[in-house]
């Protein structure tokens, strides 16, 4: 554990060498993994690494250091390089901290940290991926080969302290579960996964049913075709909706939209999406992987709506793009050890509709369901939307063969306004989170 | 270079026989094999937005990593504080992945070949601050020169210098200093209260500041990208379907990294789950297709002395006139395939575990006349410039994104398209290559390949080439 009194320390240093305000970040974590692969251990790691970062401003002007040397000697390196740093970088009127009264912290148990992560023995933690990947292997003769199974446990503690007195810090904890097997027939070889990720090991899903569900995942993609080019109602399954809710993020981030970088800057109050899209980012859910008592600069998480029933409400900000575009911080400042800030989200989700994915997909004539995007063609500027697909047909309501190696293209302010139904199967699996969609109408391109 | 000269001897007064005490340590529970990766790097990035120096950040960040195989398994500890308790105790978690006796017979370190593919006495981590902030000034103003209609322009300089130290069980040593630098620029583009577009682009590699002096200076760097954007604001819909397509020079080379470079890379063959598994021999291109992975180029972005298992980097044939002709490997995958190693074992950091990766991918030139290979398509694709991309390795299905592409009619480059991605199959979608141009080009350095959470540098080059057949992922009928 780091004493948070070292963090205190930095800035009094920063201080002291000149800075008129300063921000310092500690980081500590331990990491295990251990993955297994036909049946037998493959990988073990297991380690732990320590990190200080410095930001100073002195005025106007910001200078940025790290270390991961925690000596007297390596942390007075850090605060003279960032006084130096600061020296040669411009006057930018917008630079600064947060507001004094802005700075805050959620109190309550978050429950973001949970020994039971610790508390298992590596026996234990090999057989966890031992079970996964045997269910993957034993749920049908196609399941030929895998690329193996494997089980990660995490936990860390960040501590952050800036020189308006702001001092906090909190523990993580992680452990994820996942197994990739390998599907044969014929000519045809296909892979898929299947994971579980929760800050407790108790909220864990079972290995065999990960290990069973990466077989059924991997067995449905053989035999895969290429389609014809057509416009057809595409629906995305609750893994692949949630890239979509990603580049939503990417565009109402506050960084890209002072600068005109956005497809939806200078949006507020109008309607961007469909009557009964209303997505929300909420860093305050217990146990989630996008909860913290404060963001990256002090600044206690909350709840933003950022579209409501179709109408954009709000940009996801921290203090600098806050001040740029005229508003406040909604308490979405992100940042590694050291540096400006970016802005990031907490458990950013679209609202679940009424509809379970079985009614969406039974609703579809014909057209396709996405089970896995590839590449990153989504253009955040313009909105263009072109990338790699894989899922299946379906015809009169129902799967009909699996297909691969085509892509689905459209503009992300027609898929938002086109999102026709939205599935009630929300799982916050993630720090981004979404259900079942169906856009009316995509270009899906193959042959 | 004897140890004690070295940085790691230098500045934490390692020695031979700290070495093999750590690496005895390694050894004391069995295994065949244990090594050794010290690792000191120390970064700086700086950045220019808005005609504001808005930041500047430097840091330093070191560690060693211990490894241990033992038939299949691989043990891996890694301690970013380099105590002799410290990394004991690392070695000796690493060790735990061997059931069997210590292997007690201890080699001699020598330090094998040496070479210096990156010459440079003063890399920019070096420099003075000064010096860099005066190449992004000048990007900024001259992507802002470019035309009027360029209304934000954001560069940065972003370099690092590592040194690294690799002991392992065979008794082989090496040391290497690896400089790295690279300027980026992105512009946007508006016209009137039009669409913004934005373009990227950017280089460098191991090199000095001199290297931004002539062809390379942050104007060149800044009027392409400007030049990019303003390209954007007249383009349309791409076209989707089937069609004909031709990658220009350079970094459309992306093509080679994602459909066969990942699907060649060792571990997945050895594990039998690539698409490229078992086809050794076989015809997987035209015969127009020669594809090399080369480690060895001087001061390119990919290149490397040793690589991070201090093997040697060489010049690897991964296709010849079409036919696959080996794979690329690390020590793991060359012991139990029992083929030679390719020095291409990599790692980002002493905190990962190496594998088999790329270092700087390309095909080599043709014959064909590259407005000739233009002038032979009807209809079709003519793509400048991509984005990025990513493959399936086991159903062999890879993307990537153009970022600058124009349509072909009647044999001539007409207008320019929006992005679009295009998606092909590794093993089948260069059997479609219908003319290689003689104008090979590698990329000018701006390349980051990542795999199972991994990033490391590379590079890729291609000359023009002529794909028959390849689906375009648009909207436009």
């Amino acid at each position: 554990m780091i004493d948070p009194q070292l963090a205190t320390d930095v800035i009094r240093q920063a201080m002291a060498a000149g800075a008129t305000g300063a921000e310092c970040t500690l980081a500590e974590g331990e990491e295990f993994s251990a993955s297994v692969r036909m049946r037998s251990l493959e990988t073990l790691k297991e380690a732990g690494s320590r990190g200080a970062g410095l930001r100073v401003l002195i005025g106007r002007h910001t200078g940025s250091a790290y270390t991961s040397d925690l000596s007297l000697e390596g942390i007075r390196t850090m605060v003279s390089q960032a006084i130096q740093l600061a020296a040669i970088t411009t006057e930018d009127a917008f630079a600064g901290l947060p507001d004094g009264d802005e700075l805050g912290s959620l109190s309550g148990d978050l429950q973001l940290f949970e020994s039971d992560v610790n508390a298992l023995d590596t026996g234990f933690r090999i057989q966890q991926a031992l079970d996964a990947e045997e269910a993957a292997l034993a749920a049908d003769p196609r399941i030929t080969n895998s690329e193996g199974a494997s089980f990660g446990a995490h936990t860390g503690q960040r501590v952050f302290a800036n020189s308006l007195g702001f001092v906090g810090e909190y523990r993580t904890s992680s452990c994820s579960l996942s197994a990739m097997p390998v599907a044969r027939q014929g000519d045809s070889m296909e892979r898929d996964y299947w994971y579980s990720a929760a800050r407790a090991f108790a909220r864990l899903e079972k290995a065999g049913d990960i290990g069973r569900k990466a077989a059924q995942r991997t067995l449905r993609r053989l035999g895969s075709r290429k389609v014809a080019t057509q416009k057809v109602p595409v629906i995305f399954d609750s893994q692949t909706s949630r890239s979509l809710l990603g580049s939503v993020f990417d565009a109402v981030d506050g960084d890209s939209v002072y600068r005109n970088a956005s497809f939806l800057a200078g949006k507020l109050g109008e309607k961007v999406a469909a009557d009964h899209v209303t997505i929300v980012d909420d860093g305050t859910i217990p146990g989630l992987f996008g909860t913290s008592p404060f963001d990256d600069e002090g600044v206690p998480s909350r709840r933003t709506v950022v579209i409501e029933r179709g109408v954009l409400r709000s940009y996801l900000l921290n203090s600098y793009t806050a001040r740029k575009l005229g508003m406040k911080t909604t308490g979405n400042a992100a940042r590694g050890l050291t540096g400006n800030a970016s802005v990031g989200h907490g458990n950013l989700y679209l609202e679940k509709g009424d509809r379970t994915p079985e009614e969406i997909i039974g609703g579809v004539r014909s057209g396709l369901y996405v089970t896995e995007l590839i590449g990153s063609g989504v253009n955040i500027v313009t909105g263009d939307y072109s990338r790699g697909a894989a899922g299946l047909w379906i015809e009169n309501g129902e799967f009909a063969y699996p297909v691969s190696e085509i892509t689905v293209a459209s503009t992300l302010q027609q898929m938002l306004t086109e999102m026709e139904y939205i599935g009630s199967d929300l799982e916050f699996r993630t720090a981004t989170a979404a259900p079942t969609v169906l856009i009316r109408e995509m270009t899906v391109s193959g042959s | 270079m004897p140890l004690a000269d070295s940085f790691f001897g230098q500045k934490f007064g390692l020695t031979e026989g700290d070495l093999q005490s750590y690496l005895s340590e390694a050894m004391s529970a069995g295994g065949e094999y244990a090594d050794l990766y010290f690792e000191y790097l120390a970064t700086s990035s700086i950045s220019i937005d808005e005609s504001i120096i808005k930041s500047a950040t430097q840091g330093v960040s070191l560690g060693v990593g211990v490894r241990v195989l033992s038939g299949e398994r691989t043990g891996y500890a890694y301690s970013d504080d380099l105590s002799p308790e410290k990394i004991r105790h690392a070695a000796k978690v690493a060790a735990c992945i061997a059931k069997g006796p210590a292997k007690v017979d201890k080699a001699s370190l020598q330090e094998g070949q040496k070479r210096n593919l990156y010459p440079v006495i003063t890399a920019p981590t070096e420099t003075s601050l000064a010096e860099r902030v005066a190449l992004i000034n000048r990007a900024d103003a001259a992507a802002r020169a470019y035309d009027a209609r360029i209304f934000q322009v954001q560069a940065s300089f972003v370099d690092n210098l590592r040194h690294v130290m690799v002991a392992t069980s065979d008794g082989a040593l090496s040391f290497d200093r690896q400089p790295m630098a690279r300027l980026n620029v992105t512009a946007l583009a508006r016209e009137g209260n039009g669409v913004p577009q934005r373009a990227f682009h950017g280089g460098g590699g191991r090199i000095g500041m001199e290297f931004f002096q002539n062809e390379h200076s942050p104007e060149h760097f800044a009027k392409e990208a400007a030049r990019q954007a303003i390209v954007q604001l007249q383009a349309s819909p791409a076209p989707a379907g089937e069609m004909t397509v031709v990658l220009g020079p350079g970094w459309p080379g992306i093509l080679l990294h994602e459909a066969v470079g990942h699907g060649l890379e060792a571990d997945f063959n050895r594990k039998g789950v690539s698409a490229f598994s078992g086809r050794i021999g076989q015809q997987v291109a035209s015969p127009l297709c020669t594809v090399i992975d080369d480690g060895t180029i001087q001061d390119r972005r990919g290149s490397l002395n040793v690589d991070d298992e201090g093997v040697t980097t060489q010049k690897n044939v991964l296709i010849e006139n079409g036919v696959l002709k080996g794979y690329l490997s690390d020590r793991l995958s060359s012991r139990l395939l029992n083929t030679g190693v390719t020095g291409n074992g990599r790692r980002e950091s002493y905190q990962h575990i190496p594998m088999p990766r790329m270092t700087n991918t390309y095909m080599l030139a043709g014959e064909s006349d590259p407005a000739d290979i233009i002038r032979s398509v009807p209809r079709g694709l003519y793509c400048a410039s991509f984005a990025g991309g990513q493959v399936d390795i086991t159903s062999g299905n890879f993307v990537f994104s153009a970022s600058e592409s124009y349509l072909i009619e009647d044999g001539k480059i007409t207008r320019p398209v929006r992005g679009a991605t295009l998606i092909g199959n590794g093993p089948e979608a260069l059997k479609f290559v219908s003319m290689v141009g003689h104008d090979l080009k590698l990329d000018e350095g701006v390349g980051i390949c990542g795999k199972e959470g991994q990033s490391v540098p590379v590079g890729v080059g291609i000359p023009t080439i002529k794909v028959d057949r390849m689906t375009v992922g648009g909207t436009a009928a």
